[in-house]
């Protein structure tokens, strides 16, 4: 087994029994602990599949940002009872079915599939490898593909040809979207004054 | 393990960190817990995509591009949910869901 | 013992790197071929990661030791006097050793996974952030082209630690604490990052080491000279930076006169130790970026040429020990400001990055995009680079000789008036006008 496969072994079963340990746990910190762990396996995750900037952008976002987050919401509504709530063991039997019912789908659908595979000279292009380079030009409109661009599926050392249809349109969405979701969670996480009742 | 052999690990990763969010989605009665059921849901399918955008031949970086858009709006949306949690643990001085149940009927 | 390792490091990278180009063409090669290769890379990896913790660790005993011995010269004491020698060099040994033999206590009503997993978060979080810092020209434990980012983000996950470690003491003082150093340092990471964008616009690149290549040679081609937006987005992230290592004049949360010790209140013994060693490490790791990005990286600034390129692997060593100069230095200034300057409260915190440090880094971030458009056009422009470089070098040597030629440094004991002159002419006798009038 040679280092590559090592680390995913590994890495994987983190990720999984961690997110795992999330569902079993009763108590809501460390059920968060263990989403931490998840998280931060899944970017590790991205950093063996080659994706630097999203394993990093993983970090910073979901680890460093949602989870702090989540994290503070669990402080602030985390008053005795509420740190673990039980759920009946009918629940649980019937979530943990349908659970294993549909990994069991998923799996299925997954090893029966003949998924094309491209071969391992794309982790060796230059190309690939500056995927924040490909990635900046992409979200600012220009797609770099090799091959001439009417057609997909070329081989990696095929030259490359650059086409004007990147992901600016979705990059500037996504922008507006942040700025009307931050006005939007200011306006509802706002100090209410309370309504002075009538004498 | 060959290439084919490592790409359906990582897709039966991603279809475990799915189905995990989706059990703890259904399981859970904290509002907090259901939150990150959905985290691990989109987690699940960033690693998908990441996974065909290294190694299926038609794929560049589209993948990556994708899995970088969703986790942007998981960041918006946990934003949204946490403010609407604490809206409801403001009005009803709990973060229980089984008991929000005032539209019913 | 450090550098031979750095230097087997060094040839081990290297000659990892010829074997990958050589069997690179070759994919179907012998078996023995790839075993070697396997081998070569994993032993090289674990080099470079004893190497990174060993230096991270030796420069936490050494920070230990400097911050006594500045904060005592600040406050007119002496400090470590004992251990090791006059200046107590040995102090930090000493500390450690009592820290390992002290008593284990978790308290009662702690949560007993989250307590012990808190600090090895935040020292994980701390590390990792070594593996992309280069201390030389190619002396790096893994180039990546997005370098700057990638150690942002790594040492955002820092702040996981404080706040479990806060919550699983199971004390409200430092749940208080916790949250708070939590909210401050998640609020510096914005700034922290658009100042860091700044020279990384100048660069073209977030790669640290091409960032410090470009600034090779004469010390005006440092990034902090380059234009105005710059010589700013040092200052500014030198500030966010501080804030986010929890550092004085922000740490609200882990000071003695306010929440007991804030987070790490209930650590004692090797936990606590583990708490600070991450604390130091990202210090190191920011004044790393700051240096990297503003101050040149490994080059003197004093020579014409880079050093590694004449010199080879002897100016490569002088690199190396040129950083980690420049980086103890940038560290010696954070713990100077520190016992400088009163302590800002957590609404002034909060207030400072929200308000000031936040549109300045965005303002920075226009500006430094203008410049680099305009330079394109009007060439000139380059020479501001002089201006503030000649500049900056008067001002500093203006600074040392006043300090240096004041009254004060003349006459350093100058005692306050007081009832201890024996001139008694000279102070008023109260005794008779005290009483009922």
């Amino acid at each position: 087994m040679n280092p590559k496969d090592a680390l995913f072994v590994i890495v994987a079963s983190w990720t999984g029994l961690s997110a795992i340990a999330v569902v079993v746990s009763q108590n809501i910190v460390r059920s968060a602990a263990w989403l931490l762990f998840s998280l931060a396996g899944t970017a590790g995750i991205y950093f063996l599949l080659g994706a630097d900037f999203v394993g990093a952008t993983q970090l910073i976002v979901y680890v460093g940002g949602v989870l702090v987050l989540v994290i503070f919401g669990v402080m602030l509504t985390a008053q005795g009872p509420f740190i673990s709530l039980k759920t009946s063991t009918g629940d649980w039997g019937i979530a943990g079915l349908v659970g294993l019912i549909f990994l069991g789908v998923l799996s299925s659908s997954i090893l029966f599939a003949s998924w094309p595979v491209a071969s391992d000279a794309r982790m060796k292009d230059a190309a690939y490898s500056k995927s924040s380079v490909a990635l900046g030009q992409a979200f600012l409109g220009i797609k770099e593909v090799s091959g001439p661009g009417n057609v997909t599926s070329f081989p990696s050392n095929a030259p490359r040809t650059r086409l004007p249809m990147g992901y600016l349109l979705p990059f500037e969405l996504v922008s507006v979207h942040l700025l009307v979701v931050l006005i939007g969670a200011a306006y509802l996480a706002r100090a209410k004054r309370r309504l002075r009742k009538p004498r | 393990m060959s290439d084919a052999e490592l790409l359906n690990g990582y897709l039966l990763l991603g279809a475990l960190l799915f189905v995990c969010g989706v059990v703890c989605m259904a399981i859970k009665r904290n509002a907090i817990g259901i939150l990150m059921g959905v985290e691990l849901v989109l987690n699940g399918a960033n690693v998908n995509f990441v996974a065909f955008s290294r190694y299926n031949p038609s794929f560049e970086i589209e993948g990556q591009v994708f899995a970088l858009f969703v986790i942007v709006m998981a960041a918006a949306e946990a934003a949204i949910a946490l403010a609407i949690v604490m809206n409801f643990y403001n009005n009803h001085t709990t973060v229980d869901v089984d008991t929000a149940e005032e539209l019913k009927g | 013992m450090f550098v031979l390792n750095l230097l087997s490091n060094y040839v081990g990278i290297r000659t990892a790197l010829a074997s990958v180009a050589l069997i690179a063409p070759n994919v179907g090669d012998k078996d023995f071929e790839r075993l070697k290769l396997r081998i070569i890379l994993t032993v090289v990896a674990v080099i470079a990661a004893v190497v990174l913790i060993t230096f991270m660790l030796m420069s936490a005993i050494f920070f230990v030791w400097l911050e006594r011995k500045v904060s005592a010269r600040i406050q007119d004491r002496l400090g470590p006097t004992r251990v090791g020698g006059k200046f107590g060099w040995l102090q930090t040994l000493a500390d450690g050793l009592k820290l390992l033999v002290k008593e284990d206590i978790i308290p009662t009503v702690a949560d007993p996974v989250l307590f012990r997993l808190g600090p090895y978060i935040a020292l994980v979080g701390a590390y990792l952030a070594f593996i992309a810092l280069p201390f030389g020209n190619r002396v790096v434990a893994f180039d990546m082209n997005i370098a700057v980012f990638y150690m942002l983000a790594v040492m955002s996950t820092e702040v996981f630690g404080v706040i479990l470690g806060g919550y699983a003491s199971g004390s409200k003082w430092s749940l208080f604490g916790g949250m708070r150093e939590a909210a401050q340092v998640v609020s510096y990471e914005v700034p922290r990052a658009i100042s860091v964008l700044v020279p990384v616009i100048v660069a073209g690149s977030m790669s640290l080491s091409v960032a410090a290549r470009a600034q090779s040679g004469p010390f005006w081609n440092w990034y902090i000279f380059h234009d105005p937006f710059t010589f700013l987005a040092f200052w500014t992230f030198f500030t966010c930076g501080t804030a986010s290592c929890k550092r004085a004049p922000f740490d609200l949360a882990e000071a003695e006169s306010e929440l007991v010790a804030g987070f790490h209140t209930e650590y004692s013994g090797f936990r606590w130790l583990i708490f600070f060693m991450a604390e130091y490490g990202s210090m190191f790791a920011i004044s790393g970026i700051a240096i990297l990005l503003f101050l040149g990286g490994w080059n003197t600034g004093l020579l014409p040429f880079e050093l590694s390129q004449q010199f080879g692997i002897v100016g490569n060593i002088v690199n190396v020990i040129v950083f980690i100069l420049k980086g103890w230095f940038l560290v010696f200034v954070m713990i100077w400001v520190r016992w400088t300057l009163p302590r800002l409260r957590i609404d002034q915190v909060m207030m400072t990055c929200l308000r000031y440090l936040l549109p300045i880094s965005c303002f920075l971030l226009l500006g430094v995009s203008c410049w680099q458009l305009a330079l394109t056009r009007l060439g000139w422009l380059d020479n501001v680079r002089y201006l503030l470089a000649g500049g900056s070098v008067l001002l500093v040597l203006l600074f040392l000789v006043k300090a240096l030629t004041s009254a004060s440094a003349a006459n350093p004991t100058q005692l306050m008036p007081g009832p201890w002159q024996l001139d008694r002419a000279a102070v008023p006798d109260v005794s008779q006008s005290a009483g009922p009038s």
